[in-house]
């Protein structure tokens, strides 16, 4: 069965199909890309499929459960994690507390059991600090564990948040660019982040780039949105290498 | 009968309110703050206006006059002073700076003129209307009042379509940044949105003060939150929302003063404030606002 | 920051209330007390419960409350209602005082949870004025709000006295405006330092605990925090009602430091709120150990300038003006930070040297 199987999703604003009809297939532990020019509806669907807006149109099954129409809590709770394009993170929090806010709904003890430092609270807070710390560390931001979240240079900033998005154990991963803004260097190391990521924690990652060294790098399959449209979707090199994709990103 | 006469009244107040509410309106769309010292600019206003008429014994018009003149210069003056310095500081020091001009205000009057009331002698001199055979009496403030209201509504309105500093103050709450690139001096403009806001604010004194005619350094505070309210009931920003904001909110208080207990008037003008909020969480003129992921 | 500095800083905060406790109980011994100073021991532990309540709404949530003081009423009226109805049941003061501190802290927490439900979708100066809107609703209220007990049972009216419809066993608990008379003077130096104590184990273990770090992630990032599965609703409810019941406490306190209590603009209207308020800002936004001082300090302040008799609301009013404008504005900031660069690298030739 697919992961991901979404359907004829559609949505407008105000008479503008912002996303028209749009259906994809993600295998289980597939690496996928979602690609087009900008404006062409790529973060709409992020949103679409984690809840933020609610379709028009059509169904979003993840791992064969119907979640369309879901809210973001509870779609998180079902499975699907995200970055953003404008990183969000705790700002004033820090780097490890991020990660254990991540942590929350794997990790319990009661609001009482906090306030009062019952022994069950010091037993799990001790539990989320390993496991935060054993996340920080595939990211290589183990040592930054005690800074303030806003205090992190911008790539690592774009690390924290998929560090604190895999913290919610998710079959699903999606990234919004996450190699913008980073240096050639730190995007191939990224490249080998995210390829660690799938391989280890069995995951199944649909990601929004415009960077195309990253996405021929990595992604196995790829769909290219034009106007809220698919324009074709497929094996990354087949993709790729098709006449309309250039030209909707080159024009004519 | 009777309804008529407590609903012309309330009008009035609302009225009143609404002269108010546009200062809070103006300078919350234009410089995005909460000025908690409006409500004590109207006070000041009041003070100039008794100065004036009771005790120099000079005619009411220079009273307003004067009162007007001294407003607009405070209210540019505390601006500069008090406000400017904290923009691009966070919303809640603002707040918490204009809380402070607020009691400053009240104690530099309570300092001067005393914490014991003052009898105020109304600024209209006109005879009542007395209408179906005296039935229906309509105090000479009354009209004053909501005619001044209609006149600063059409006046303001023009000013702000017609007129190149209008459009300007339009620019700027449209957007702040994109209007300092498009040449439009922002500080100017928020100086005289302060200017005109606290003008209107002594005129409000003035029709207050002749309404309720008993003056303390605390005259303005409690109009002046429910002005406030009354400009976030219309939906804060908006011109016309301050009109159906203040209109709506003192005939809503006089109708419950009248028919339902005049203990529970202000309970009730807040339930409705929070009833429309909860309908309508951006008042019933104000804008929707999206946030972008 | 990490494990040890939070129990640190902790420590130090605890610290500097048991500190200020004993001074207060050697100046006692050694006859330094001024009797101004003997009456304001117990407000001062009241503002101080105040505004680290209020700071976890608004510094640790991040939302604005303008209407702290209304729960601060209720909290006030129904521990001062206990105390006087259970009067002849439970004839011993401390364990009705107890109680009383108890159902305040429900009652105002529960008014939290009922006022939060709806009005925490609205955001900043909407959910502000809400706030305010609800805390005058609240004093308005009880302002009319007459309840007796006579042997038949309760007996309650919003009209007068008379309504109540009481045989001539009835006391007449709450009325009206005059409000409740006769409370015991149950509250201490002591019983306040202590619920000082507790306010802060709670607000502070809340804070560095799962609970709340969720809060403070809805204040840093609603967006965000949505996205990894927190359940916005409940930790902002929670938040907001542990904050109303901290309020409700200090209520109870106030009014059992005081032998009549009526709801007057001055101590549960908006002006209340926004003092409060004030010690939070001042104090530091999330800063609890900052409201605590700056409740203490901008409470003495007037009181230690009453010398100065008319003119200390002004200096207040100035000092507060002043206060933010430096803290606050950032050409100030800048300033500073301009001051503080200069002041080491003034300092750093000479560690050199030393090398």
């Amino acid at each position: 069965m697919a992961m991901l199987e979404v359907k004829n999703l559609s949505i407008s604003f105000g008479g503008l199909k912002a996303v028209d009809d749009f259906s994809v297939t993600i295998e289980k532990g597939q690496l996928y890309g979602l690609i087009g020019p900008n404006g062409a509806g790529k973060t709409t669907v992020f949103n679409l499929l984690t809840g933020v807006y609610r379709p028009d149109t059509g169904t979003i099954l993840l791992d064969g459960r119907n979640i369309t129409g879901k809210k973001t809590t509870e779609i998180n709770q079902e499975g699907i994690a995200r970055t953003f394009q404008n990183i969000r993170l705790f700002k004033e929090l820090s780097v490890l507390d991020n990660v254990k806010a991540g942590l929350h709904n794997h990790y319990k003890y009661s609001t009482i059991e906090g306030i009062f430092r019952l022994p069950r609270f010091y037993k799990v807070e001790k539990q989320m600090d390993e496991r935060a710390l054993e996340l920080l560390k595939v990211f290589d931001l183990d040592q930054e564990a005690d800074y303030k979240a806003s205090n992190l240079p911008y790539g690592k900033q774009r690390k924290l948040e998929i560090a604190r998005a895999l913290a919610t154990e998710p079959k699903l991963l999606l990234l919004d660019e996450p190699a913008a803004g980073m240096n050639p260097n730190e995007t191939a190391e990224l490249m080998d982040t995210i390829r660690f990521v799938r391989d280890n924690f069995d995951m199944t990652v649909l990601l929004i780039e415009h960077d195309m060294k990253l996405v021929s790098g990595i992604c196995e399959r790829l769909t290219v949105l034009n106007f809220g449209q698919v324009l074709t979707q497929g094996e990354t090199a087949k993709v790729l290498n098709d006449k309309r994709v250039i030209t909707a990103y080159l024009g004519e | 009968m009777s309804f008529l006469s407590y609903l012309i009244n309330g009008i009035s107040l609302g009225s009143i309110y609404a002269i108010i509410a546009l200062g809070y309106t103006m300078v919350y769309g234009i410089a995005r703050m909460l000025n908690f010292a409006h409500g004590d600019i109207i006070m000041v206003g009041g003070f100039a206006i008794f100065t004036i008429v009771s005790t120099m014994g000079l005619p009411p018009l220079l009273g307003i006059l004067v009162a007007v003149a001294v407003c607009t210069v405070l209210g540019v003056t505390i601006e500069r002073v008090a406000y400017r310095p904290l923009r691009g500081a966070s919303s809640l020091a603002v707040l918490i700076t204009a809380i402070g001009v607020s009691y400053l205000l009240q104690n530099v009057a309570l300092l001067i003129f005393g914490s014991n009331a003052r009898q105020f002698t109304s600024v209209v001199t006109l005879p009542n209307l007395k209408l179906a055979d005296g039935a229906l009496t309509i105090s000479s403030v009354t009209i004053v009042t909501i005619v001044s209201c209609i006149l600063i509504m059409i006046g303001l309105t023009s000013f702000i379509n017609k007129t190149k500093m209008g459009q300007a103050m339009l620019a700027v709450s449209e957007d702040n940044g994109a209007a300092t690139l498009m040449g439009i001096d922002v500080n100017r403009t928020i100086a005289i949105t302060f200017a005109i806001g606290s003008a209107l604010a002594a005129v409000a004194g003035a029709l207050l003060c002749s309404t309720y005619p008993s003056l303390t350094p605390y005259t303005g505070s409690m109009p002046g939150i429910k002005a406030f309210v009354a400009a976030v009931f219309g939906g804060i920003g908006s011109i016309p929302g301050a009109l159906i904001g203040g209109v709506l909110l003192g005939v809503i208080e006089n109708l419950s003063k009248a028919y339902i207990s005049s203990q529970l008037s202000d309970a009730i003008v807040f339930s409705v404030l929070i009833l429309v909020l909860l309908i309508r969480p951006t008042g019933i003129l104000g804008r929707k606002i999206n946030e972008k992921v | 920051m990490n494990k040890k500095k939070v129990r640190m800083q902790n420590g130090i905060t605890y610290g500097i209330v048991v500190g200020c406790w004993i001074l207060v109980q050697i100046m006692d011994k050694t006859g330094h007390m001024t009797s101004l100073l003997r009456g304001i021991l117990v407000p001062l532990c009241m503002y101080s419960i105040l505004a680290i309540s209020l700071n976890l709404t608004v510094g640790i949530l991040g939302e604005l409350s303008l209407g702290h003081a209304g729960f601060m009423c209720v909290g006030a009226f129904s521990g001062a209602f206990f105390t006087k109805c259970m009067e002849n049941v439970l004839p011993n003061l401390q364990v009705r005082f107890f109680l009383a501190i108890l159902i305040g802290a429900a009652m105002a927490g529960v008014c939290g949870i009922l006022i939060g439900i709806p009005v925490l979708r609205l955001k900043g100066d909407y959910l502000a004025i809400v706030t305010l809107a609800f805390g005058e609703i609240i004093k308005n209220l009880i302002n009319v709000m007459y309840i007796g007990l006579d042997q038949n049972g309760f007996h309650f009216s919003i009209k007068d006295t008379m309504s109540l419809g009481m045989d001539e066993t009835g006391v007449v608990i709450i009325k009206g405006a005059q409000g409740i008379t006769g409370t015991p003077k149950a509250s201490t130096f002591l019983i306040a330092v202590a619920l000082l104590l507790i306010t802060l184990l709670i607000v502070l273990n809340l804070i560095h605990s799962r609970a709340g770090r969720a809060i403070m992630s809805i204040r840093d990032n609603r967006i965000a925090a949505e996205s990894i599965g927190i359940n916005i609703t409940k930790y902002k409810l929670m938040a907001f009602s542990i904050s109303a019941a901290l309020a409700g406490v200090a209520g109870v306190l106030y009014a059992h430091n005081l032998s009549t209590l009526a709801a007057t603009p001055k101590n549960f209207g908006y002006n209340m709120s926004i003092m409060i308020l004030v010690f939070v800002v001042l104090g530091g936004l999330g800063n609890i150990r900052g409201s605590m001082i700056a409740a203490v300090i901008l409470t003495l302040l007037p009181e230690l300038l009453r010398g100065l008799n008319d003119y200390r609301m002004l200096i207040y009013a100035i000092v507060l003006i002043v206060m933010m404008l430096f803290n606050s504005s950032p050409k100030a900031i800048e300033l500073r930070s301009v001051l503080m660069e200069r002041f080491k690298k003034g300092k750093e030739p000479a560690a050199k040297e030393e090398a």
